[in-house]
Protein backbone atom coordinates (compact mmCIF):
# COMPACT_ATOMS: atom_id res chain seq x y z
CA UNK A 1 0.00 0.00 0.00
CA UNK A 2 1.25 3.02 -0.96
CA UNK A 3 1.95 5.87 1.32
CA UNK A 4 -0.29 8.33 0.24
CA UNK A 5 -3.01 5.76 0.83
CA UNK A 6 -1.81 4.61 4.48
CA UNK A 7 -1.89 8.18 5.68
CA UNK A 8 -5.23 9.37 4.05
CA UNK A 9 -7.04 6.25 5.86
CA UNK A 10 -5.16 7.00 9.14
CA UNK A 11 -6.46 10.69 8.45
CA UNK A 12 -10.10 9.72 8.20
CA UNK A 13 -9.89 6.83 10.73
CA UNK A 14 -8.45 8.92 13.53
CA UNK A 15 -10.86 12.10 13.02
CA UNK A 16 -13.89 9.53 12.97
CA UNK A 17 -12.50 7.83 16.42
CA UNK A 18 -11.64 11.15 18.07
CA UNK A 19 -14.93 12.73 16.48
CA UNK A 20 -17.51 9.56 17.13
CA UNK A 21 -15.94 7.75 19.98
CA UNK A 22 -13.48 9.37 22.09
CA UNK A 23 -15.46 12.61 22.33
CA UNK A 24 -18.79 10.96 23.10
CA UNK A 25 -17.25 8.86 25.88
CA UNK A 26 -19.73 9.44 28.67
CA UNK A 27 -18.46 12.36 31.36
CA UNK A 28 -15.88 10.88 33.41
CA UNK A 29 -14.33 14.46 35.30
CA UNK A 30 -13.81 17.95 34.23
CA UNK A 31 -10.45 17.66 33.99
CA UNK A 32 -10.37 14.87 31.70
CA UNK A 33 -10.71 14.82 27.69
CA UNK A 34 -9.47 12.17 26.14
CA UNK A 35 -7.51 13.10 23.26
CA UNK A 36 -5.87 10.26 20.86
CA UNK A 37 -6.28 12.27 17.20
CA UNK A 38 -2.82 13.88 17.22
CA UNK A 39 -1.14 10.62 16.81
CA UNK A 40 -1.81 10.90 13.24
CA UNK A 41 0.94 13.97 12.89
CA UNK A 42 3.37 11.89 15.42
CA UNK A 43 3.15 9.05 13.06
CA UNK A 44 3.51 10.96 10.14
CA UNK A 45 6.74 10.13 7.83
CA UNK A 46 10.06 11.50 8.83
CA UNK A 47 10.79 12.42 5.06
CA UNK A 48 8.41 14.81 5.35
CA UNK A 49 8.92 18.49 3.44
CA UNK A 50 8.55 20.74 6.89
CA UNK A 51 5.42 22.88 5.02
CA UNK A 52 3.97 19.81 4.01
CA UNK A 53 4.09 18.52 7.65
CA UNK A 54 2.61 21.98 8.60
CA UNK A 55 -0.14 22.13 5.80
CA UNK A 56 -1.38 18.55 6.43
CA UNK A 57 -1.62 19.05 10.56
CA UNK A 58 -3.45 22.39 9.75
CA UNK A 59 -5.82 20.59 7.25
CA UNK A 60 -5.96 17.60 9.76
CA UNK A 61 -6.87 20.22 12.90
CA UNK A 62 -9.39 22.06 11.06
CA UNK A 63 -11.32 18.81 9.82
CA UNK A 64 -11.89 17.87 13.21
CA UNK A 65 -12.60 21.25 14.57
CA UNK A 66 -15.65 20.85 11.85
CA UNK A 67 -17.20 18.28 13.45
CA UNK A 68 -16.74 19.87 17.48
CA UNK A 69 -17.90 23.40 16.28
CA UNK A 70 -14.81 25.01 17.05
CA UNK A 71 -12.98 26.51 14.30
CA UNK A 72 -9.33 27.40 14.83
CA UNK A 73 -8.89 25.42 18.47
CA UNK A 74 -7.23 21.86 17.20
CA UNK A 75 -6.03 23.52 14.15
CA UNK A 76 -3.68 25.69 15.76
CA UNK A 77 -2.79 23.02 18.49
CA UNK A 78 -1.73 20.57 15.47
CA UNK A 79 0.27 23.07 13.97
CA UNK A 80 1.99 23.50 16.63
CA UNK A 81 3.41 20.14 17.48
CA UNK A 82 3.91 19.64 13.59
CA UNK A 83 6.43 22.73 13.68
CA UNK A 84 8.10 21.41 16.95
CA UNK A 85 8.08 17.71 15.73
CA UNK A 86 11.54 18.00 13.25
CA UNK A 87 13.61 19.75 15.98
CA UNK A 88 12.67 16.80 18.57
CA UNK A 89 13.10 14.03 16.34
CA UNK A 90 16.56 15.49 15.09
CA UNK A 91 17.64 15.86 18.96
CA UNK A 92 16.55 12.78 20.03
CA UNK A 93 17.11 10.35 16.98
CA UNK A 94 19.63 7.96 18.35
CA UNK A 95 20.90 5.53 15.72
CA UNK A 96 22.96 7.44 13.01
CA UNK A 97 20.78 8.02 9.59
CA UNK A 98 17.83 6.15 11.18
CA UNK A 99 15.32 8.82 9.45
CA UNK A 100 16.97 6.98 6.01
CA UNK A 101 16.36 3.78 7.01
CA UNK A 102 12.94 3.90 9.01
CA UNK A 103 10.20 5.23 7.53
CA UNK A 104 8.31 7.03 10.52
CA UNK A 105 8.59 7.64 14.27
CA UNK A 106 7.70 4.27 16.03
CA UNK A 107 9.30 2.45 18.86
CA UNK A 108 11.11 0.21 16.31
CA UNK A 109 12.91 3.39 14.22
CA UNK A 110 13.81 5.60 17.64
CA UNK A 111 13.47 2.81 20.63
CA UNK A 112 11.73 3.00 23.49
CA UNK A 113 13.26 6.02 25.55
CA UNK A 114 13.41 8.61 22.63
CA UNK A 115 10.58 7.71 21.04
CA UNK A 116 8.13 8.15 24.38
CA UNK A 117 9.85 11.54 25.25
CA UNK A 118 9.06 12.52 21.76
CA UNK A 119 5.13 11.27 22.28
CA UNK A 120 5.50 12.80 25.96
CA UNK A 121 6.44 16.36 25.01
CA UNK A 122 4.29 16.63 21.95
CA UNK A 123 1.60 15.46 23.96
CA UNK A 124 2.19 18.27 26.50
CA UNK A 125 2.64 20.78 24.32
CA UNK A 126 -0.34 20.10 22.32
CA UNK A 127 -2.84 19.75 25.52
CA UNK A 128 -1.37 22.77 27.32
CA UNK A 129 -1.80 24.94 24.30
CA UNK A 130 -5.04 23.80 23.88
CA UNK A 131 -6.84 23.89 27.39
CA UNK A 132 -4.82 27.12 27.33
CA UNK A 133 -6.71 28.36 24.12
CA UNK A 134 -10.37 26.92 25.84
CA UNK A 135 -9.53 28.96 29.27
CA UNK A 136 -7.91 32.03 28.17
CA UNK A 137 -10.79 34.12 28.86
CA UNK A 138 -11.57 32.55 32.50
CA UNK A 139 -8.12 32.93 33.53
CA UNK A 140 -8.46 29.71 36.18
CA UNK A 141 -5.19 28.51 37.44
CA UNK A 142 -5.51 25.28 38.95
CA UNK A 143 -7.77 23.95 36.72
CA UNK A 144 -5.86 25.09 33.57
CA UNK A 145 -2.73 22.66 35.08
CA UNK A 146 -4.98 20.20 36.14
CA UNK A 147 -6.83 19.76 33.07
CA UNK A 148 -3.50 19.45 31.08
CA UNK A 149 -1.93 17.14 33.47
CA UNK A 150 -4.82 14.78 33.28
CA UNK A 151 -5.44 14.69 29.65
CA UNK A 152 -1.55 14.51 29.16
CA UNK A 153 -2.05 11.46 31.09
CA UNK A 154 -5.17 10.01 29.39
CA UNK A 155 -3.80 10.65 26.00
CA UNK A 156 -0.48 8.77 27.24
CA UNK A 157 -2.34 5.91 28.22
CA UNK A 158 -4.29 5.62 25.04
CA UNK A 159 -1.25 5.90 22.91
CA UNK A 160 0.77 3.41 24.69
CA UNK A 161 -2.37 1.01 24.46
CA UNK A 162 -2.86 1.81 20.72
CA UNK A 163 1.14 1.36 20.63
CA UNK A 164 0.96 -1.92 21.71
CA UNK A 165 -2.41 -3.15 20.45
CA UNK A 166 -1.49 -2.60 17.07
CA UNK A 167 1.97 -3.07 15.80
CA UNK A 168 3.06 -0.65 13.12
CA UNK A 169 5.41 -2.77 10.81
CA UNK A 170 8.42 -0.77 9.89
CA UNK A 171 10.56 -2.41 7.33
CA UNK A 172 13.93 -1.78 7.62
CA UNK A 173 15.08 0.28 4.35
CA UNK A 174 18.50 -0.08 2.71
CA UNK A 175 19.88 2.69 0.62
CA UNK A 176 20.76 0.02 -2.20
CA UNK A 177 17.33 -1.68 -2.45
CA UNK B 1 16.24 43.25 -1.21
CA UNK B 2 18.07 40.94 -1.81
CA UNK B 3 18.80 40.48 1.94
CA UNK B 4 15.03 40.12 2.81
CA UNK B 5 14.34 37.50 0.20
CA UNK B 6 16.85 35.70 1.98
CA UNK B 7 15.56 36.00 5.25
CA UNK B 8 12.45 34.92 4.12
CA UNK B 9 14.23 32.06 2.23
CA UNK B 10 15.72 31.28 5.61
CA UNK B 11 12.71 31.40 8.01
CA UNK B 12 10.41 30.44 5.27
CA UNK B 13 8.93 27.15 7.70
CA UNK B 14 8.90 29.46 11.13
CA UNK B 15 6.66 32.32 8.77
CA UNK B 16 4.53 29.56 7.44
CA UNK B 17 4.34 28.27 10.97
CA UNK B 18 3.09 31.50 11.97
CA UNK B 19 0.52 32.31 9.09
CA UNK B 20 -1.24 29.05 9.98
CA UNK B 21 -1.55 30.20 13.50
CA UNK B 22 -2.80 33.79 12.53
CA UNK B 23 -5.61 31.93 10.52
CA UNK B 24 -6.77 29.45 13.21
CA UNK B 25 -6.31 31.96 16.31
CA UNK B 26 -8.46 34.25 13.99
CA UNK B 27 -11.13 31.73 13.32
CA UNK B 28 -11.28 30.57 16.73
CA UNK B 29 -11.71 34.12 18.24
CA UNK B 30 -13.96 35.33 15.43
CA UNK B 31 -16.11 32.19 15.51
CA UNK B 32 -19.15 33.73 17.11
CA UNK B 33 -19.05 36.04 13.78
CA UNK B 34 -17.32 33.37 11.59
CA UNK B 35 -19.67 30.46 12.27
CA UNK B 36 -22.86 32.07 10.66
CA UNK B 37 -20.24 32.22 7.29
CA UNK B 38 -21.48 29.91 4.47
CA UNK B 39 -18.91 27.38 4.28
CA UNK B 40 -19.36 26.69 7.78
CA UNK B 41 -23.11 25.69 6.96
CA UNK B 42 -21.63 23.70 4.18
CA UNK B 43 -19.48 22.06 6.41
CA UNK B 44 -22.14 21.25 8.72
CA UNK B 45 -24.28 19.51 6.13
CA UNK B 46 -21.48 17.14 6.07
CA UNK B 47 -20.67 16.45 9.40
CA UNK B 48 -24.35 15.81 10.20
CA UNK B 49 -24.65 13.46 7.85
CA UNK B 50 -21.85 11.62 9.20
CA UNK B 51 -23.09 12.21 13.08
CA UNK B 52 -26.62 10.82 12.33
CA UNK B 53 -25.47 7.68 11.09
CA UNK B 54 -23.56 7.08 13.90
CA UNK B 55 -26.25 8.26 16.20
CA UNK B 56 -28.47 5.74 14.08
CA UNK B 57 -26.08 2.77 15.54
CA UNK B 58 -26.01 4.38 19.40
CA UNK B 59 -29.70 4.74 19.20
CA UNK B 60 -30.10 1.23 19.68
CA UNK B 61 -28.79 1.51 22.51
CA UNK B 62 -30.78 4.28 24.36
CA UNK B 63 -34.26 2.51 22.94
CA UNK B 64 -35.42 1.60 26.30
CA UNK B 65 -34.97 4.83 27.95
CA UNK B 66 -36.60 6.27 24.70
CA UNK B 67 -39.43 4.36 25.08
CA UNK B 68 -39.45 5.03 28.84
CA UNK B 69 -39.34 8.71 28.88
CA UNK B 70 -41.65 9.33 25.99
CA UNK B 71 -44.30 6.74 28.18
CA UNK B 72 -43.85 8.81 30.54
CA UNK B 73 -44.37 11.98 28.43
CA UNK B 74 -47.51 10.29 27.03
CA UNK B 75 -49.20 9.96 30.40
CA UNK B 76 -48.23 13.36 30.89
CA UNK B 77 -49.80 14.60 28.05
CA UNK B 78 -53.02 12.78 28.21
CA UNK B 79 -53.37 14.03 31.40
CA UNK B 80 -53.46 17.76 29.92
CA UNK B 81 -55.56 16.89 27.18
CA UNK B 82 -58.60 18.98 27.20
CA UNK B 83 -60.92 16.20 27.43
CA UNK B 84 -60.45 15.59 30.85
CA UNK B 85 -61.38 19.00 31.50
CA UNK B 86 -64.71 18.73 30.10
CA UNK B 87 -67.49 20.79 32.38
CA UNK B 88 -71.19 19.38 33.20
CA UNK B 89 -72.59 22.17 30.74
CA UNK B 90 -71.39 20.75 26.85
CA UNK B 91 -71.79 24.60 25.89
CA UNK B 92 -68.06 25.15 27.59
CA UNK B 93 -66.55 22.11 25.84
CA UNK B 94 -62.99 23.09 24.50
CA UNK B 95 -62.08 21.89 21.46
CA UNK B 96 -58.29 21.94 20.27
CA UNK B 97 -57.28 22.57 16.50
CA UNK B 98 -54.50 23.23 14.77
CA UNK B 99 -55.38 26.23 12.84
CA UNK B 100 -54.29 29.40 14.54
CA UNK B 101 -57.77 29.89 15.64
CA UNK B 102 -58.92 27.72 18.27
CA UNK B 103 -63.03 27.69 18.99
CA UNK B 104 -62.27 30.33 21.67
CA UNK B 105 -60.64 33.04 19.59
CA UNK B 106 -57.44 32.28 21.23
CA UNK B 107 -54.24 32.87 18.80
CA UNK B 108 -51.90 29.97 18.60
CA UNK B 109 -48.49 31.52 20.17
CA UNK B 110 -46.54 28.82 20.40
CA UNK B 111 -45.60 25.81 17.50
CA UNK B 112 -44.42 22.77 18.86
CA UNK B 113 -41.84 20.26 16.71
CA UNK B 114 -40.11 17.20 16.94
CA UNK B 115 -36.32 16.36 15.91
CA UNK B 116 -34.02 13.57 16.08
CA UNK B 117 -30.89 14.50 17.91
CA UNK B 118 -27.77 13.89 15.50
CA UNK B 119 -24.96 14.81 17.48
CA UNK B 120 -24.73 15.92 21.42
CA UNK B 121 -21.79 17.55 23.38
CA UNK B 122 -21.53 17.55 26.97
CA UNK B 123 -18.08 17.61 27.99
CA UNK B 124 -16.26 20.61 26.66
CA UNK B 125 -17.10 24.23 28.02
CA UNK B 126 -19.09 25.30 24.71
CA UNK B 127 -21.65 22.43 24.48
CA UNK B 128 -23.64 22.57 21.35
CA UNK B 129 -26.66 20.29 19.79
CA UNK B 130 -26.81 19.07 16.20
CA UNK B 131 -30.66 18.72 15.39
CA UNK B 132 -31.78 16.84 12.45
CA UNK B 133 -34.33 19.52 11.68
CA UNK B 134 -33.52 22.49 9.36
CA UNK B 135 -34.32 25.84 7.61
CA UNK B 136 -36.32 23.25 5.28
CA UNK B 137 -38.35 22.10 8.00
CA UNK B 138 -39.22 25.14 9.36
CA UNK B 139 -36.12 25.88 11.94
CA UNK B 140 -35.14 29.35 12.33
CA UNK B 141 -32.68 30.74 14.53
CA UNK B 142 -33.41 32.16 18.15
CA UNK B 143 -36.01 29.19 18.67
CA UNK B 144 -36.27 27.35 21.67
CA UNK B 145 -35.40 23.71 22.42
CA UNK B 146 -36.69 21.71 24.87
CA UNK B 147 -36.22 18.24 25.88
CA UNK B 148 -39.25 15.58 27.57
CA UNK B 149 -38.02 16.88 30.69
CA UNK B 150 -37.00 20.58 30.44
CA UNK B 151 -34.99 23.31 28.53
CA UNK B 152 -32.24 22.41 26.32
CA UNK B 153 -30.95 25.55 24.93
CA UNK B 154 -31.30 27.59 21.71
CA UNK B 155 -31.09 27.27 18.28
CA UNK B 156 -28.04 29.59 16.85
CA UNK B 157 -27.82 28.50 13.55
CA UNK B 158 -29.37 26.55 10.99
CA UNK B 159 -28.61 24.71 7.01
CA UNK B 160 -30.85 23.32 5.25
CA UNK B 161 -31.80 20.24 7.15
CA UNK B 162 -29.25 20.29 10.24
CA UNK B 163 -29.32 22.90 13.38
CA UNK B 164 -26.99 23.58 15.84
CA UNK B 165 -28.29 24.55 19.43
CA UNK B 166 -26.19 26.34 22.28
CA UNK B 167 -27.03 24.18 25.19
CA UNK B 168 -27.42 25.61 28.94
CA UNK B 169 -23.94 24.30 29.41
CA UNK B 170 -22.42 26.92 27.20
CA UNK B 171 -20.26 29.77 28.79
CA UNK B 172 -22.44 32.28 27.01
CA UNK B 173 -25.91 31.00 27.40
CA UNK B 174 -28.19 33.50 29.23
CA UNK B 175 -31.47 32.42 29.91
CA UNK B 176 -33.95 34.44 32.10
CA UNK B 177 -36.02 32.38 34.90
CA UNK B 178 -38.17 32.51 37.75
CA UNK B 179 -38.81 30.77 40.96
CA UNK B 180 -41.88 28.89 40.93
CA UNK B 181 -43.40 29.59 43.98
CA UNK B 182 -42.50 32.76 44.68
CA UNK B 183 -42.00 34.25 41.01
CA UNK B 184 -38.88 36.40 41.54
CA UNK B 185 -36.79 36.23 38.40
CA UNK B 186 -32.80 35.73 37.48
CA UNK B 187 -31.10 34.56 35.35
CA UNK B 188 -30.03 30.98 34.88
CA UNK B 189 -26.23 30.54 32.99
CA UNK B 190 -23.03 28.45 33.61
CA UNK B 191 -19.94 28.02 35.75
CA UNK B 192 -18.06 25.56 32.63
CA UNK B 193 -16.93 23.82 35.59
CA UNK B 194 -19.41 20.73 35.97
CA UNK B 195 -22.63 19.59 33.83
CA UNK B 196 -24.68 18.09 36.46
CA UNK B 197 -25.39 21.53 37.95
CA UNK B 198 -26.48 25.34 36.34
CA UNK B 199 -26.47 28.56 38.47
CA UNK B 200 -28.93 31.09 38.81
CA UNK B 201 -28.23 34.61 39.88
CA UNK B 202 -30.08 37.99 40.65
CA UNK B 203 -32.62 36.80 42.77
CA UNK B 204 -33.47 39.24 45.74
CA UNK B 205 -32.50 38.47 48.95
CA UNK B 206 -36.07 39.04 50.09
CA UNK B 207 -37.01 35.69 48.44
CA UNK B 208 -37.90 32.62 50.41
CA UNK B 209 -36.40 29.43 48.85
CA UNK B 210 -36.12 26.24 49.69
CA UNK B 211 -33.96 23.26 48.93
CA UNK B 212 -35.60 21.35 45.37
CA UNK B 213 -37.85 24.19 44.90
CA UNK B 214 -38.88 24.35 40.93
CA UNK B 215 -37.03 27.26 38.82
CA UNK B 216 -39.46 27.58 35.77
CA UNK B 217 -39.26 29.93 32.15
CA UNK B 218 -40.92 33.09 33.13
CA UNK B 219 -40.40 35.89 30.64
CA UNK B 220 -38.60 34.82 27.64
CA UNK B 221 -39.87 35.24 23.55
CA UNK B 222 -38.33 31.95 23.49
CA UNK B 223 -39.96 29.40 25.63
CA UNK B 224 -43.88 29.46 27.03
CA UNK B 225 -44.18 30.06 30.41
CA UNK B 226 -43.99 27.62 33.26
CA UNK B 227 -41.56 24.75 31.56
CA UNK B 228 -39.31 23.21 34.31
CA UNK B 229 -35.85 24.46 33.95
CA UNK B 230 -34.25 22.91 37.20
CA UNK B 231 -34.23 22.69 40.63
CA UNK B 232 -32.29 23.94 43.70
CA UNK B 233 -29.59 22.69 44.83
CA UNK B 234 -27.68 24.96 46.66
CA UNK B 235 -27.94 28.14 47.97
CA UNK B 236 -24.63 30.04 47.81
CA UNK B 237 -24.23 32.25 50.49
CA UNK B 238 -22.78 35.53 49.97
CA UNK B 239 -23.04 38.20 52.91
CA UNK B 240 -21.71 41.10 50.64
CA UNK B 241 -24.42 40.80 47.60
CA UNK B 242 -27.98 41.91 48.04
CA UNK B 243 -28.65 39.04 45.53
CA UNK B 244 -28.84 34.96 46.28
CA UNK B 245 -27.21 32.73 43.65
CA UNK B 246 -28.54 29.57 43.72
CA UNK B 247 -26.85 25.74 42.12
CA UNK B 248 -29.42 24.61 40.26
CA UNK B 249 -29.50 20.89 39.34
CA UNK B 250 -30.88 21.09 35.34
CA UNK B 251 -33.88 19.11 34.71
CA UNK B 252 -32.98 17.57 31.23
CA UNK B 253 -30.15 14.83 31.22
CA UNK B 254 -28.23 16.02 28.92
CA UNK B 255 -25.98 13.15 28.10
CA UNK B 256 -28.65 10.73 26.70
CA UNK B 257 -30.73 13.41 24.40
CA UNK B 258 -32.18 11.33 21.80
CA UNK B 259 -35.69 13.54 20.87
CA UNK B 260 -36.28 17.26 21.24
CA UNK B 261 -39.13 19.37 20.62
CA UNK B 262 -37.83 23.04 18.54
CA UNK B 263 -40.65 25.56 19.86
CA UNK B 264 -41.45 28.27 17.60
CA UNK B 265 -42.76 31.68 19.06
CA UNK B 266 -45.51 32.63 15.98
CA UNK B 267 -45.92 36.47 17.53
CA UNK B 268 -41.97 36.38 18.23
CA UNK B 269 -41.18 39.00 15.55
CA UNK B 270 -44.19 41.22 16.98
CA UNK B 271 -42.98 41.30 20.01
CA UNK B 272 -39.13 42.14 18.98
CA UNK B 273 -39.85 44.85 16.75
CA UNK B 274 -42.15 46.51 19.64
CA UNK B 275 -39.44 46.48 21.95
CA UNK B 276 -36.88 47.86 19.33
CA UNK B 277 -38.82 50.50 18.50
CA UNK B 278 -39.32 51.47 22.26
CA UNK B 279 -35.33 51.21 22.93
CA UNK B 280 -35.06 53.61 19.63
CA UNK B 281 -37.52 55.92 21.33
CA UNK B 282 -35.35 56.51 24.60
Amino acid sequence: MSDLVKHSFRFLFFILLQALVLQRIPFLHKFITPYLYFLFIIWLPFNTKRGWLLLVAFVFGLTLDYFLNTPGLHAAACTLIAYIRPFLVNLLISQQGAEQNYASPSIRSMGWAPYFTLVLILTLMHHTYLVFLEWIQIGSFWYFIMKVLASTGISLLLILLSEMLFVRKEKFRTNTA
Amino acid sequence: MRNLFLFIRRYLNFLFFLLLQVIALSMLFRYNKFHEASFMAVAKEWTGGIYDRANNVEYYFHLKKTNDSLARENARLRNLLRSNFEGADTASKLVTDTIPFDSLGNTRKYLWREARVSNNSSSTQNNYITIHRGELQGVKKDMGVISPSGIVGTVVSTSANYATVMSLLHRQSRMRASLKNSGETGTVQWDGNSPLYLTLIDIPRSARINRGDSVVTSYSDRFPPGLVVGTVQDIVEDKSSNFYTLRLKPATNFFNLQYVYVIENLQREEQIKLEEATKKIQ
